[in-house]
């Protein structure tokens, strides 16, 4: 729109600091998630897009209001929304006689759509029906996938790193062990995907790594994949390229090996042979033999008997 | 007794057992981020069946993997964080799994003007001190701004009349005249290097002439240019302003490039021939020795520099620019 394409010169601090926010960076911002509710969008779908923005709190924005729009055939509105307020994933809810629980789940490139992907819920179990104790919003959860036909089949495959873009949550460099507790499955068996999530309790066991067990914990999806609108292959590669200045700078001299094991190298001057010190080298001593072969005369040692 | 010593051992030897999960593929993991996936096909007859037998087949399949990948996780170097009571916290590798980014990587800034001249000649910015010795003051004042070492500009009551001028100009007004005029300079030369790189960034396609305003020379000569040519019979009979080139440059190229027809002007091929021939038996040399040098000093100039900017970086120091 042209509006937002206009450059605005910030004229507060404030303002400054919001559009340095938003533009483009080596290190990037966790993404956020919209969630946006169609034109006739029921009860169920309106659930399941509550549950997971209690789960995604608080980078996901939940839109109250019903937007008439159908994403897969016109994408401006949701790219206007993406550019208005910087979200770059969205799940789109709606429900038809054809297409009934319908959820769209996409992500952006540069507010433009990148992947979309619509999946039909078949069965859903909401946070409230659950009556267990809930993990603290905001937990980074485990993610686990299985199924061979995440990694056979193509949509398959673009749809699983959706999904963990969507629940990823942000990128840290360490974490609380003890924290560890929550974890999102995904199994993918028969053209259906079941969605679970546990809290996951750790037991005392006899070594240092506890034992898991699980409790079944919030929503629980039964997906399965309609319509898909995924990126060129082109579009794909350029998205996933990652600027220079973030790969990691490598040690001169050192080097490692399949087994572990790190090798240094070091660079030294020319050595004069004949100054090396050889007589404090075991190694190096002449043995018996040798001796014998030198000087004939001297016998060898007698061998004493007790 | 006996009977309670085996339920303790059995116990004790269940609980050994249960964390080992057998597994026909291994799991691959992206510790980075909390990830495991599982090649295994799943037991598709299990699942099929509706129902709580499900339920509790997909519960021990989780259990499984997410056992294995606590035992991943827990394998990691682990510290104490906030002190030897604080909780175990373990470092995360960085993430493996390739995602696409969300916005394309940013594009650093094109050099301003004067960056541009500056790196041509080799100037490179000198560091100032903030503070300079005050005569007056007899101490250390700032450079600029607040008690400056000058003294308020503001409250200088004198203001020489310098040899050229004339006499009854006000000499103060003169001086915030021109003080104003080069505030309104240096914001519009900002205001032009940010339009520069506004312009490079969104690499906008030959645009076609703004409606008001700003329009720079440039964009003006370019468009009158592409007017000319748009004719039927491409601008060879436009009309031209009385300024302007007596013929339109050639597309086929520049001064080496341009042919001349065969009959046309004698007078012009006569002189230029005779210009030729006294060209060739004049003793004066054909290389200018004065300008060849000065080319080539500015040639070494720039080298150096940048040969010494290319060592200043290496040595650590961050390229000034930011």
């Amino acid at each position: 729109m042209d509006a937002l394409d206009r450059v605005v010169k910030p004229k507060t601090k404030r303002a400054k600091r919001f559009l340095e926010k938003r533009e483009p960076k080596l290190k990037e911002n966790t993404k956020n998630a919209m969630l946006i509710k169609g034109g006739n969008a029921n009860l169920t779908v309106t659930e399941v897009l509550k549950d997971i923005y209690a789960v995604k709190k608080p980078f996901a924005v939940l839109y109250k209001k019903k937007n008439i729009t159908r994403p897969f055939e016109d994408q401006t509105s949701l790219e206007f929304f993406s550019k208005k307020s910087d979200c770059s994933l969205f799940l789109f809810g709606s429900h038809n006689k054809k297409r009934p629980n319908n959820l769209i789940i996409g992500r952006m490139f540069d507010y433009h759509v990148l992947d979309m992907i619509e999946l039909g819920v078949e069965k859903f179990v909401s946070l409230k029906d659950v009556k267990n104790s809930k993990c603290p919003e905001g937990t980074k959860p485990m993610l686990i996938f299985a199924g061979d036909m995440f990694e056979v089949n193509e949509e398959y495959r673009r749809l699983k790193s959706l999904l963990i873009d969507f629940f990823r949550g942000p990128s840290v460099p360490s974490i609380r062990l003890a924290g560890l507790e929550y974890v999102l499955h995904f199994t993918a068996v028969d053209g259906k995907i079941y969605m679970r999530s546990y809290k996951v309790l750790l037991k005392k066991s006899g070594c240092k790594i506890p034992r898991i067990e699980l409790e079944e914990m919030g929503p629980s999806l039964d997906l399965v994949m309609r319509r898909t609108h995924l990126a060129s292959d082109d579009l794909y590669k350029l998205s996933l390229k990652q600027p220079k200045a973030l790969k990691p700078k490598k040690k001169k001299n050192i080097s490692h090996d399949v087994f572990g094991t790190t090798y240094g190298r070091i660079h030294m001057q020319k050595q004069d042979l004949g100054k090396l010190q050889t007589r404090k080298m075991k190694g190096l001593r002449k043995r018996p033999a040798e001796k014998l072969a030198e000087g004939g005369g001297v016998s060898p040692k007698k061998s004493k008997s007790a | 007794v006996e009977e309670v010593l085996a339920a303790a051992e059995g116990l004790e030897a269940e609980r050994q057992r249960s964390i080992t999960v057998e597994k026909e593929l291994e799991l691959e993991f992206d510790l980075g981020n909390l990830l495991a996936l599982d090649r295994n096909p799943p037991p598709a007859a299990g699942l099929r069946g509706a129902g709580p037998q499900r339920e509790a087949l997909l519960r021990a399949l989780a259990r499984d993997n997410t056992q294995l990948l606590v035992a991943r996780l827990w394998e990691l170097p682990a510290e104490r964080a906030g002190g030897a009571g604080g909780p175990l916290v373990a470092r995360l590798p960085e993430p493996a799994f390739r995602l696409p980014r969300e916005k394309p990587p940013p594009k650093p800034r094109p050099p301003t003007r004067w960056e541009q001249f500056a790196r041509l000649k080799g100037i490179r910015r000198r560091k100032r001190t903030s503070l300079v010795w005050d005569e007056q003051a007899k101490e250390w004042r700032r450079r600029w701004g607040y008690r400056r070492a000058g003294g308020d500009p503001a409250r200088a009551w004198l203001a020489e009349v310098p040899e050229g001028a004339d006499p009854e100009e006000d000499q103060f007004a003169r001086l915030r005249r021109e003080k104003r005029e080069r505030v309104a300079r240096n914001e519009l030369n900002r205001l032009r290097n940010l339009a520069r790189a506004h312009r490079a960034g969104s690499a906008v396609p030959a645009a076609p002439l703004h409606p008001t305003g700003h329009q720079s020379r440039e964009e003006l000569s370019r468009v009158a240019r592409v007017a000319r040519v748009s004719t039927a019979s491409l601008g060879r009979f436009q009309p031209r302003l009385p300024k302007e080139s007596a013929e339109p440059p050639s597309r086929s190229g520049g001064k080496k490039r341009r042919f001349e027809p065969l009959l046309g002007n004698l007078v012009a091929e006569r002189s230029r021939q005779l210009e030729l021939l006294r060209n060739m038996s004049s003793k004066k040399p054909v290389l200018d020795i004065t300008r060849a040098v000065n080319k080539q000093l500015r040639q070494e100039e720039a080298e150096a520099a940048a040969a010494k900017g290319k060592k200043q970086s290496q040595r650590g120091k961050r390229g000034r620019r930011q």
